[in-house]
């Protein structure tokens, strides 16, 4: 199942590339790699098309981690990053530099990337206490939500404030959208995630402990607060980078982890769901820029977020029905 | 272990059947009983219930007092008794009547809703919202202001009615498939999912229509006021039935939150149960949606400071939810009608403002109580 789920990922990721408004051949394709210039199909491919595709892998695999981490430590599948604040510090500090600053490209990006930072180590500070022991986690989510809240209150009181134009392009961005890739964003993803991948093959047996509760990590030898904290900070991290790379895409984080729980038939697998929320992304993608017929959306290509949830809901809803085994934990 | 003889008392009900041997899947409920002596507890609480509901009264009658143009005590106790229509205070007092109604209402239905819901989904982080309810309700709004270019309240309420009680009827009835039919994580699964999936398309309108993402903008943040009694009296009957189903529940989701096993051995019919207090959670949050728009907070949080103060009693749970919700909801309108005078800021964002500061303190200060 992981080895379709790869075959999955590059299939996708060449559809996005070659296909499309734009069709490239395969043999054109290895030209352009090779360096050689075919006017036009080289800017479409090599500056458009291609960091598009890369970025879309990237974030897939960043937020189906960072959500399947998040969920199977915490032992609570609606336990996405999205539900426990880090998203919503990212949106609003995004929101408040779109809206109050009137910035736009890189420095949304990198407010965001600084609300995503700072609101997880304000929950971590305001949850921190001496001797943590049981009940962290659920201290954790708590304190989480209650940031969450402040954070969407604040964007929902920005987007009444402003003009509607402003207002449209904070929403494509709380949605998340591909549209602004560039290989100066990739090489920033790429690199954060070649520092933070290893960390989570390090910490994957940690993880795998304490999914089974506090008491039976340690008795497997899993020292549990350094492994819950190197947890913690990695996918808070991954979901910092993804969201600065393209927006909180939605609900990819939260779709990952269940869906490759049941395609696995209940064994949890962080690799599945890397590979699962790069489908997600990839596939999404490219129903938003080719399936969806234009005359639907007044013109308007849609933000690749919007689509990751039509696209992964049913899914996870059908294996709800069609699969008997249920995960604990999602 | 003690576990066993000390449960009963506390839910104050005789096993009527063996309790089985799935008793280790609740064993985190029956430590956090433990943890709770039952009697201190109901003491406490029953002696909270006056100091609550004297709380209430007076957020009630601060809320018609204070607002761009303050009133005075006795010119309120006069525009309430011995209405002057000539008088400008008395008139503006009788205009923050509906508010305070709706605020009344849409509080009240968001924390027993909130409250019964946590029960039912066993899952401290199920807010109403996670039956779809909210997601189906703003999805139908969107779909009123686009499709059929409906701009008023009024309009909007059966449409947030209907998509909310669609929605959950979805929900629940996939989280009933399959062979041990709508357990709580199916249905925290369910809900989410098709949360993600409706707001996707709300968000494919929204994006595309600048329109209706304008009227939309100011339905979603959530408000109390601007809400006439044309709005507000179609919606009291579905609150009262939701609060009457809900609020009789109490006894059916201690048992609930003893796990499956155990509850079905203290003679429960689980699906039953958890089939009808989640029509009274459905009744109650589309109420509230059709009235105030989405009010995500209250009904999350509430239960959860309830808690804090009652242990983790559903007998007591559901009423005191009852009665402090709407005293939060009341208390965020007033502020936000005060702090950026001569503006408002809407309910709803102020809820959050005001609510989840304390409510990280609460969760900060004593060990967060479980399920």
């Amino acid at each position: 199942m992981v080895a379709a789920l790869g075959a999955a990922v590059v299939i996708l990721f060449f559809v996005n590339v070659l296909l499309g408004s734009y069709t490239v051949t395969i043999p054109d394709f290895f030209r352009l790699l090779g360096g050689a210039d075919i006017p036009g199909a080289s800017f479409i491919v090599m500056e458009n098309k291609l960091p598009r595709a890369v970025t879309g892998t990237l974030i897939g695999v960043a937020f189906g981690l960072a959500g399947t981490i998040f969920q199977t430590m915490l032992r609570n599948p609606l336990a996405s990053p999205d539900i426990i604040g880090i998203s919503y510090g990212a949106s609003a500090s995004a929101v408040a530099a779109m809206v109050v600053f009137g910035l736009t490209g890189v420095a949304v990006s990198a407010a965001a990337m600084i609300g995503a930072l700072a609101i997880a180590l304000l929950i971590y500070l305001v949850s921190h206490r001496s001797g943590v022991s049981g009940g962290a986690s659920a201290r954790l989510i708590l304190i989480g939500i209650g940031f969450a809240a402040i954070m969407q209150a604040v964007v929902g009181y920005l987007m009444t404030r402003t003009d509607i134009r402003t207002a449209q392009g904070a929403l494509v961005w709380l949605n998340g959208s591909l549209n602004s890739s560039n290989w100066d964003r990739v090489a920033v993803l790429a690199a954060s995630l070649v520092l933070l991948l290893p960390a989570v093959a390090m910490l994957s047996r940690s993880l795998r402990g304490l999914e089974l509760g506090d008491d039976a990590a340690a008795g497997l030898g899993v020292r549990v607060g350094p492994a819950r904290l190197g947890l913690v900070v990695t996918a808070v991290l991954l979901a910092a980078v993804a969201t600065a790379a393209a927006g909180p895409v939605a609900f990819v984080a939260f779709l990952a982890g269940p869906i490759a729980r049941r395609l696995l038939g209940g064994a949890g697998s962080l690799v599945a769901a890397a590979g699962v929320g790069a489908v997600i992304v990839l596939a999404a993608d490219f129903a938003a820029a080719n399936l969806i017929p234009m005359f639907l959306t007044n013109g308007t290509a849609l933000p690749v977020g919007v689509v990751t949830g039509a696209l992964g809901a049913p899914f996870l809803l059908w294996l709800l029905v069609t699969t008997n085994r249920v995960g604990r934990g999602g | 272990m003690g576990a066993e003889v000390s449960v009963p008392t506390r839910i104050d009900q005789r096993p009527r059947g063996p309790v089985s041997e799935g008793a280790s899947a609740g064993s985190e409920h029956l430590a956090a009983a433990l943890r709770h002596p039952a009697k201190s507890g109901n003491r406490r609480a029953l002696a909270g219930i006056p100091v609550v509901l004297a709380i209430l009264a007076v957020v009630c009658f601060a809320s018609l007092a204070f607002g761009a143009r303050p009133i005075s005590f006795e010119t309120l106790i006069a525009a309430l008794t011995d209405f002057d229509p000539a008088n400008g205070d008395h008139a503006v007092v009788h205009s923050r009547i509906p508010r305070t109604v709706t605020a009344l209402l849409v509080g009240a239905a968001l924390g027993v809703a909130g409250a019964a819901m946590q029960g039912v989904a066993r899952n401290p982080l199920a807010d109403p919202g996670i039956l779809g309810v909210n997601a189906g309700a703003a999805l139908a709004v969107v779909t009123g202001i686009y499709v059929f270019g409906i701009s008023s309240l009024t309009g909007y309420i059966w449409f947030a009615f209907v998509g909310a009680a669609v929605a959950a009827v979805v929900v629940y009835g996939i989280a009933s498939l399959g062979r041990e039919g709508a357990t709580p994580i199916k249905l925290a699964l369910a809900g989410a999912a098709l949360t993600a999936g409706l707001s996707s398309l709300m968000n494919a309108i929204l994006v595309s229509s600048q329109d209706t993402l304008d009227a939309f903008r100011f339905w979603q943040v959530g408000n109390v006021s601007g809400r006439g009694w044309d709005v507000i009296l179609p919606v009291i009957p579905f609150v009262a039935v939701g609060l009457l189903i809900t609020l009789l529940t109490g006894r059916i989701l201690n048992n609930l939150s003893l796990g499956d096993d155990v509850a079905r051995g203290l003679g429960q019919k689980v699906g039953l149960s958890r089939a009808i207090t989640a029509l009274g959670v459905v009744i109650l949050c589309g109420a509230a949606t059709a009235l105030a728009g989405p009010i995500a907070f209250v009904g999350l949080v509430i239960p959860h400071m309830v808690r804090a103060f009652t242990g983790p009693d559903y007998r007591w749970i559901l009423p005191f939810s009852l009665v402090l919700a709407p005293v939060l909801l009341l208390g965020a309108d007033i502020v936000g009608r005060l702090i950026a005078l001569p503006g408002e800021v809407q309910a709803g964002i102020m809820t959050a403002i005001i609510g989840a500061p304390v409510f990280i303190w609460l969760v900060r200060r004593r060990k967060a109580a479980g399920l």
